[in-house]
């Protein structure tokens, strides 16, 4: 069996032939459960390795410099637009929930205590990750699936160029630097949609409000809220790119393989923000 | 950097005008139980071109995979331009596919970017040269196979025929000594596919560049092997029949069941009596 080589179209799943006697149900099942598990297997052996690539790629010559500030931008800019909506209005409804609930212990003074916390902690890297997700996660594997499915990384590989340093290299790094950026930004218009909220419509005292937002933060929620993201960016554009480069079967298969990364970034967003999240717990406070 | 290495004067030498260029040495491949290629062995001469028949699905396109590294073979040696390419590493290969041009079979062109970015790739990326001198070797290129107005537009701007032979100018920018063609003339209409076919003759002739051309396209096949370019007194390029020495420089391959049914000049492939090529030649 040939070697296969990581950005390289990989082979068929192992499918093995049916046993002697496998008409039985029983046979069948244990069969569907190994070949499910080999593909599991398969998935998680090929995402290793291509973390491993990208990592080699990002401290080896050649780095295609201009690709990484290309995708900076692309990443970084181009999500500005739903990262300030996504984080003003989250900021705006949380004052108005909490509002309601404050005002039956007569506590609607700490309501930005209460936002603060939650975005800079919670709302503001999840949910920044989870828009992440759906624009870049699903961006980059139709991008890069449709380069597999018409040939061109195989073009790519065939004029010398290394895929995984032309093109996860710079998404990733730029995944990594720009969601907490995004992130922070998120925090701040998500405070500022609370204020808004807090001061026409609760009838909060603005520099009571703002107050409140010092008084509710820690130096350790402030590091919380700032390494998340780190880890976050990674993981949705690393399973973006891990998912386009393992497209198969034609602009079918590119569709599938963009829902299949925006389910598998969202989730990651979720799972990985609940270990980092026991993680720095155990580690900061 | 993906540049072609220098070669010694020793392996300058020995890889010179009909020596052998490209060697396959009993390679076999299969994915899992299918058998794609089985001890296949063939020699490609410097500056010859080797043409390579067979169904769809019998392994022609693997072939070239092959030489490229694209794929490893379960065994079996591959010399490609005096390196053994079976055993090869990912980051040595690039070494050896700087030498190499590959023409796709839908052309596979960089969609986001110009014609002339995508001619211009290798050198723009992979090389040291500077940015103008990099845009004249484009439009020398370019002007070689008649897209000289098209430098600006986009892939998608492109007919079939205009995107197979801007990847052929892609190919061939950074002067490889060798050109894969995989089914390049697939799909395109008669008139167009003898451009193509043009295109393979006159660098494989005027450029030198030893090539294997993938098709199941037999009048192309034929055309290529059976035509040469020469330029006449006054400059100009032609193509022309070519007389029957020159035509058996150019071999060809029918590839079945995974080994190889038939190797010889065109003229031995029209004689052949044997059942399955003349079903294919029929």
């Amino acid at each position: 069996m040939g070697t296969p080589v990581v950005g390289a179209p990989g082979r068929p799943a192992c499918r093995r032939a049916p046993r002697p006697g496998s008409g039985q149900a029983g046979d069948r099942v244990l069969t569907l459960i190994e070949d499910g598990l080999k593909s599991a297997l398969l998935e998680i052996q090929e995402y290793v390795r291509l973390q491993i690539a990208t990592i080699r790629g990002c401290v080896t010559r050649p780095f295609y410099f201009h690709d990484v500030v290309e995708q900076f931008e692309q990443i970084g800019i181009g999500s500005l637009t739903v990262v300030l909506l996504t984080g003003f209005f989250t900021g705006a409804v949380l004052a108005l929930q909490t509002g309601i609930t404050l005002d039956q212990f007569g506590a609607r003074p700490f309501v930005g205590r209460l936002i603060s916390a939650s975005m800079i902690k919670e709302l503001g890297p999840v949910l920044t990750g989870l828009m992440l997700a759906g624009r870049v996660g699903s961006g980059i594997a139709a991008e890069i699936g449709s380069m597999v499915v018409t040939d061109q990384i195989n073009a790519l590989r065939a004029l010398g160029t290394d895929p995984v340093r032309k093109l996860v290299v710079p998404r990733v790094l730029a995944g990594f630097f720009m969601a907490p950026v995004l992130t922070v930004v998120a925090n701040t218009v998500g405070i500022i949609g609370g204020w808004l909220i807090a001061v026409f419509q609760l009838r909060v005292a603005s520099s009571l409000y703002w107050s409140s937002v010092i008084e509710g933060l820690y130096l350790q929620d402030a590091w919380m809220g700032l390494i998340k993201p780190f880890c976050l960016g990674f993981a949705i554009v690393s399973i973006g790119c891990h998912v386009g480069l393992r497209t198969r079967g034609g602009t079918q298969g590119v569709g599938r393989a963009t829902t299949n990364a925006v389910v598998a970034s969202s989730v990651a967003v979720i799972a990985v923000d609940f270990f980092v999240t026991r993680l720095l717990i155990t580690l900061l406070y | 950097m993906a540049v072609a290495k220098k070669r010694s004067p020793e392996l300058e030498e020995a890889l010179g005008p009909g020596s052998p260029i490209v060697v396959f040495d009993k390679v076999s491949l299969a994915f899992d139980d299918k058998v794609i290629l089985r001890d296949v062995s063939f020699t490609l001469i410097t500056g010859r071109t080797k043409i390579i028949l067979g169904a769809s699905g019998a392994g022609k396109s693997t072939i070239l995979k092959l030489i490229l590294g694209l794929l490893k073979p379960d065994s079996g040696v591959i010399w490609v331009n005096g390196e053994r390419v079976d055993t090869m590493a990912e980051l040595d290969m690039m070494q050896v596919r700087a030498d190499l041009g590959m023409v796709f079979q839908e052309g596979a062109l960089f969609d986001s970017l110009t014609v002339a970015e995508n001619v211009g790739y290798k050198l723009y990326e992979e090389s040291d040269m500077a940015p103008h001198l990099v845009r004249a070797r484009v439009e020398e290129v370019l002007g070689f196979i008649g897209l000289a107005e098209y430098i600006d537009r986009m892939p998608s701007e492109l007919s079939g025929g205009q995107r197979r032979r801007v990847a052929i100018a892609r190919a061939m920018a950074a002067k490889p000594r060798i050109l894969l063609y995989d089914e390049p003339t697939t799909g395109l209409d008669p008139i167009t596919a003898s451009t193509v076919d043009d295109e393979i003759i006159k660098l494989r002739d005027l450029e030198n560049v030893s090539s294997i051309v993938v098709t199941h396209q037999l009048r192309d096949a034929f055309y290529v092997a059976t035509h040469e370019a020469v330029r006449r007194d006054d400059g100009l390029m032609r193509i022309a029949a070519a007389d029957p020495d020159k035509s058996e420089e150019a071999e060809f391959i029918m590839l079945k069941d995974g080994g190889i049914s038939f190797e010889g000049h065109a003229a031995e492939l029209r004689a052949s009596i044997d059942p399955y090529l003349q079903t294919f030649l029929s």
